[in-house]
């Protein structure tokens, strides 16, 4: 019950900023980072949970965007329904990739993920609907009431977006399914024997991992007003989703939020104040660090400084 | 599609398929005989081509500073894995997820510390082979890839050699094959480990010199050749240094035909597109064990 | 009590410019990546104006202050670089980026937002958006005025046919689809057509290509780096002997630091330009001197030529503008730019409803013997001559290219 009321504020607490006098430039950055919260949420179900490291985050949210792109340009679509036929292709897209390379352990599976992100580059680069390599500009439509700019209302949209991916994966956590992705984290061969029905399970992790990347992509055309394939798919992307579960935390859905409100504003702040690369290379540097020294995330510390204070006393 | 320009592509492909061979040799012996999830291995590659570009500077070959950065470069490969080994290969069964993601982000912090220092312009080196090219007839085969031919084909040979006829060589080779029995017969492991890896980092730096002779380089060069230079190890089969070769020849000749028949824009899918047929249908490579 | 006066005087008008506050400019312009070449000297050439306009008391009695960030050549940072001058630096009024390829993306911003935006030197960049505030400082219009200049010559030495390379990306695509619309209306038959992605660093394929393909002419739509990877190219194999023009858009031939590095290379190629020694134009000597001591501190191109005056331009139409509104109002101001010429260093400007210039001229020049490793060489006429428009006209083609190139 907890969680609803937490997420129904969380929601009431966008729109209220939205329609308020803040400072347009928020929801501007704002917009990013609640795009990562979704990310690094869809990147956990299967990373975090099932212990598979996807790299190809890029090549979901890319489809998103660009199956967003099809639909607003061949049929003027909402952005509702961009969002939902981005979450499909994607959905299937994860679902094919999975076929394909769930079957690769560990590195083998991650590579093949990468290898995904090039191979869709390289079909948007060379189809010239969608403007090839030279990308496309977009006109956005007019803005619905009550919302005084179209970043506002995508700052909302994203904020819903968000709300939805983590309710998916707090269930994903907590079901049976969890429950299964955790055994095959620990030990796949013992999973199976055990008749957990492995393959299904990552199957479906792989489906709904990709299917929310792409949602939050579909959201990415309108607010740059402009889409192009090197920074659709960019290995960026992958990066960041990977590194802010790790940095939260992975064997619970509030590590990836965590990892993504502290990560993703820190590099909007760099952004605005310092430069665009300094943004990169603290995500590397903090993912390395957290990698080594953390490993269970800003949850595993905050977990271990609670045992001390209980045993202290 | 007319007979010479199809044979002009084989030969390009030929020299281009060799250069590939050596630039993923080092990530065979990495990860192909020692286990480790190099993914950092085309960003350091880059590195070296960097490096070269600054030796390049002071009026430096680019061959022989590529030489010249090979000790370097072993010790940073020892320091790396010593590094990686204590993190992580130590721990266990967790580490697997863990080390990987340690070397995608050292990839990353590569690739911005190039930025931060070269900014994102391209950089390229000056030598009497760049620029000119062999005239055969009606052909004209440039000198810089010649040149990246034979320094490869000497690369690989050096080190198949190394590998099979020498006492060190042979004991990373028995490493990737039997850890324990290694350890049972009284060598340490770890140390033959350490000094492999810092043997593939050694050869790394000069995989990135003749990188720059190749073309021009620029920081986020090592995304694609993250395809290219594992589509070569697993094409191969891992641990097989005749292996990377053919595999090399292989992606190089069909990168080449489709850089001809289909025009610039697909040349990048093809190495990711031939890794991912090598994953799906034959996973141990042509000549894995 | 004179001298009082005059302090108290110098106090009060010190006090009145600082107190108000300043007008700000705002601009992404690429000083890193393949268009960093040409940026630097056009920022250069920007903050010249902002000196010049401020000792004359700024305007409209305010200081001018210009914001600039380095959009690194990459399209995909100019939306946020935008959004940031505009919500958090707050500016008065925007410049555009260098470039078609960074400008494109910003466009629907401006034109939802309703913004005069100053366009620098992009191609055809308004023509899906057709933003009504959109002026543009380059000579040139649609791709008539550009190609026509490069074909005419052509044809008049007997060229029948044409090969085709472009980068798939805003201006080269442009560019080249509007050349090849003309190209088939003159009667040229296409040989070959090749688009590469941007990013592509080897030619020798395409190269080869033509070279089997045989063409007469060869047009290339390309940015910096490509560019000079095409020259290298076509010096290391040969591009074949039936070639009589090579070039045409090529960006990139005309920023100081690729010319010197290419050197010899460069002879024989027919491009675009914007101004070359030896045309005339009401201040530009004097502006050009001025321009090499700055550079010469500031450690940027020297020469000044392509980018420099027409940014120079740019501020004085704005502060033409700005003078005769006397406001800031970018709705007053577009209205008044577009019913007006302006007389700038570059000779007058004047825009069509399309934002594009209504008197487009752009010359087409060739590459005569240029030595390697001289930046100074090009000071002087003869090492760019420039073939068309009849106006600047300064000599003949040399033909065959390969003849031109003294190549194998």
């Amino acid at each position: 019950m907890k969680f609803w009321i937490g997420m129904a504020v969380t929601v009431a607490l966008a729109a209220g900023l939205a329609l308020s006098r803040t400072n347009e430039y928020f929801f501007y950055a704002g917009f990013v980072v609640l795009q990562f919260v979704v990310l690094a949420t869809a990147w956990n179900i299967l990373g975090g949970y099932a212990g598979y490291v996807n790299f190809g985050t890029a090549a979901f949210f890319g489809i998103g965007a660009y199956t967003a792109v099809v639909l607003f340009k061949a049929a003027g679509a909402p952005l509702a329904l961009q969002i939902l036929a981005a979450a499909a292709i994607s959905g299937l897209l994860g679902f094919g990739t999975g076929l394909l390379t769930l079957r690769l352990r560990g590195i083998f599976f991650s590579i093949a993920t990468v290898a995904v992100i090039f191979i869709m580059e390289t079909a948007m680069v060379n189809w010239r609907y969608v403007g090839g390599a030279t990308g496309m500009q977009l006109l956005r439509p007019p803005v619905m009431e009550p919302f005084e700019s179209y970043t506002r209302m995508l700052f909302v949209a994203m904020a819903i977006l968000a709300v939805i991916a983590v309710s998916i994966a707090r269930y994903i956590e907590v079901s049976w399914i969890g429950r299964g992705l955790r055994a095959i984290r620990d030990s796949e061969e013992a999973a199976e024997c055990f008749g957990v029905p492995t393959l299904k399970l990552k199957l479906f992790a792989c489906t709904v991992s990709g299917a929310l990347m792409g949602a939050a992509g579909a959201a990415m055309p309108m607010y740059m007003s402009f889409i192009e394939p090197p920074s659709s798919f960019s290995l960026t992307y992958s990066v960041s989703a990977l590194a802010m579960p790790m940095i939260g935390g992975t064997s619970h859905w509030l590590g990836p939020v965590i990892g993504a409100v502290l990560l993703g504003s820190v590099q909007q702040i760099v952004t605005v104040t310092i430069s665009n690369e300094i943004n990169v290379l603290v995500v590397g540097v903090l993912l390395v660090v957290f990698v080594v020294a953390a490993p269970d995330g800003v949850l595993g510390l905050l977990k271990k400084l609670r045992w001390l204070l209980r045993s202290s006393r | 599609m007319s007979f010479e320009l199809l044979l002009e592509a084989i030969v390009f492909g030929v020299l281009l398929g060799c250069f590939y061979a050596a630039v993923s040799i080092g990530l065979s012996v990495a990860f192909g005989l020692l286990d480790v999830p190099h993914v950092a291995h085309p960003a350091i590659m880059v590195l070296g081509s960097y490096c070269t570009y600054v030796l390049g500077r002071y009026g430096w070959d680019p061959i022989v500073a590529g030489i010249a950065l090979m000790p370097l470069f072993f010790l940073l490969g020892v320091a790396i894995y010593r590094f990686y080994y204590e993190s992580f290969e130590k721990r266990g069964s967790d580490a697997g997820v863990r080390g990987l993601a340690f070397f995608f982000g050292l990839a990353f912090i590569i690739e911005v510390g190039l930025i931060l220092v070269f900014g994102v312009d391209q950089r390229m080196v000056e030598a009497a082979y760049i620029g000119r090219s062999l005239a055969l007839g009606e052909f004209r085969i440039p000198w810089r890839m010649v040149v990246a031919f034979g320094v490869a084909l000497a690369l690989t040979a050096g080190l198949t050699i190394y590998l099979s006829r020498t006492f060190t060589g042979r004991a990373i080779k028995a490493v990737a094959q039997d850890e324990p029995a290694l350890r049972l017969m009284g060598a340490n492991p770890v140390r033959i480990k350490q000094w492999a890896f810092g043997i593939a980092t050694g050869v790394t730096a000069l995989a990135g010199a003749m990188l720059i002779v190749v073309g021009p380089v620029e920081p986020s060069l090592d995304r694609v050749y993250i395809g290219r230079t594992f589509a070569v190890v697993v094409l191969a089969g891992l641990g097989s240094m005749t292996g990377t070769l053919a595999a090399g020849l292989i992606l190089g000749i069909s990168e080449s035909i489709v850089l001809m028949q289909f025009g610039a824009s697909w040349a990048p899918a093809v190495a990711f597109g031939l890794l991912l047929v090598a994953l799906g249908i034959r996973p141990q490579g042509l000549f894995g064990r | 009590m004179r001298f009082v006066s005059f302090i108290l005087g110098l106090a009060f008008s010190a006090a009145a410019l600082a107190q108000s506050a300043p007008v700000k400019i705002g601009i992404g312009i690429a000083q890193t990546g393949t268009l960093g070449g040409g940026g630097k000297a056009a920022l250069l050439a920007l903050q010249m104006w902002v000196e010049d306009v401020n000792a004359r008391g700024g305007l409209l009695g305010r200081k001018v202050e210009l914001l600039a960030y380095d959009d690194q050549s990459n399209p995909a940072t100019t939306p946020g670089i935008y959004t940031k001058l505009l919500d958090v630096d707050k500016v008065d009024l925007l410049i555009a980026p260098y470039g078609t390829v960074p400008t494109a993306p910003i466009m629907p911003l401006v034109k939802q937002r309703g913004l005069l935006l100053m366009g620098n030197f992009s191609f055809q960049v308004n023509h899906t958006v057709k933003h009504d505030m959109w002026f543009n400082n380059a000579p040139w219009g649609d791709a008539t005025s550009w190609t026509e200049g490069f074909l005419r010559i052509g044809q008049n030495i007997g060229a029948q046919t044409i090969a085709f390379i472009a980068a798939d990306q805003e201006f080269a695509q442009n560019l080249a689809n509007g050349a090849k619309e003309i190209a088939k209306k003159s009667g040229l038959k296409t040989v070959y057509e090749q688009n590469y992605p941007p990013a592509t660093v080897d030619f020798s394929a395409m190269i080869r290509a033509i070279r089997a393909a045989k063409p007469d002419m060869v047009f290339v739509c390309s940015y910096p780096n490509d560019s000079v990877a095409i020259v290298r190219a076509v010096n290391e194999i040969g591009v074949g002997p039936t070639v009589k023009l090579f070039g045409g858009g090529m960006v990139g031939l005309q920023f100081t630091p690729v010319m010197e590095s290419l050197g010899s290379s460069l002879n024989g190629i027919v491009n675009y330009h914007s101004y070359v020694p030896g045309m005339k134009y009401p201040g530009i000597e004097d502006f050009l001197q001025r321009y090499a001591k700055k550079a010469a501190e500031a450690k940027v191109d020297p020469l000044g030529f392509y980018l420099p005056p027409f940014n120079y331009a740019i501020g004085q139409i704005l502060e033409q503008a700005v003078a005769a509104t006397k406001s800031l109002d970018q709705k007053l101001l577009a209205k008044h730019l577009h019913g007006h010429e302006f007389n700038t260093i570059v000779g007058p400007i004047s825009w069509g409803p399309d934002g594009e210039r209504a008197r487009p001229a752009v010359p087409m020049i060739q590459f005569r013997n240029v030595a390697d490793k001289n930046v100074e060489q090009f000071r002087q006429i003869g090492k760019q001559v420039i073939l068309h428009p009849p106006q600047f006209k300064s000599g003949d083609p040399v033909v065959p290219y390969e003849k031109a190139r003294g190549g194998n």
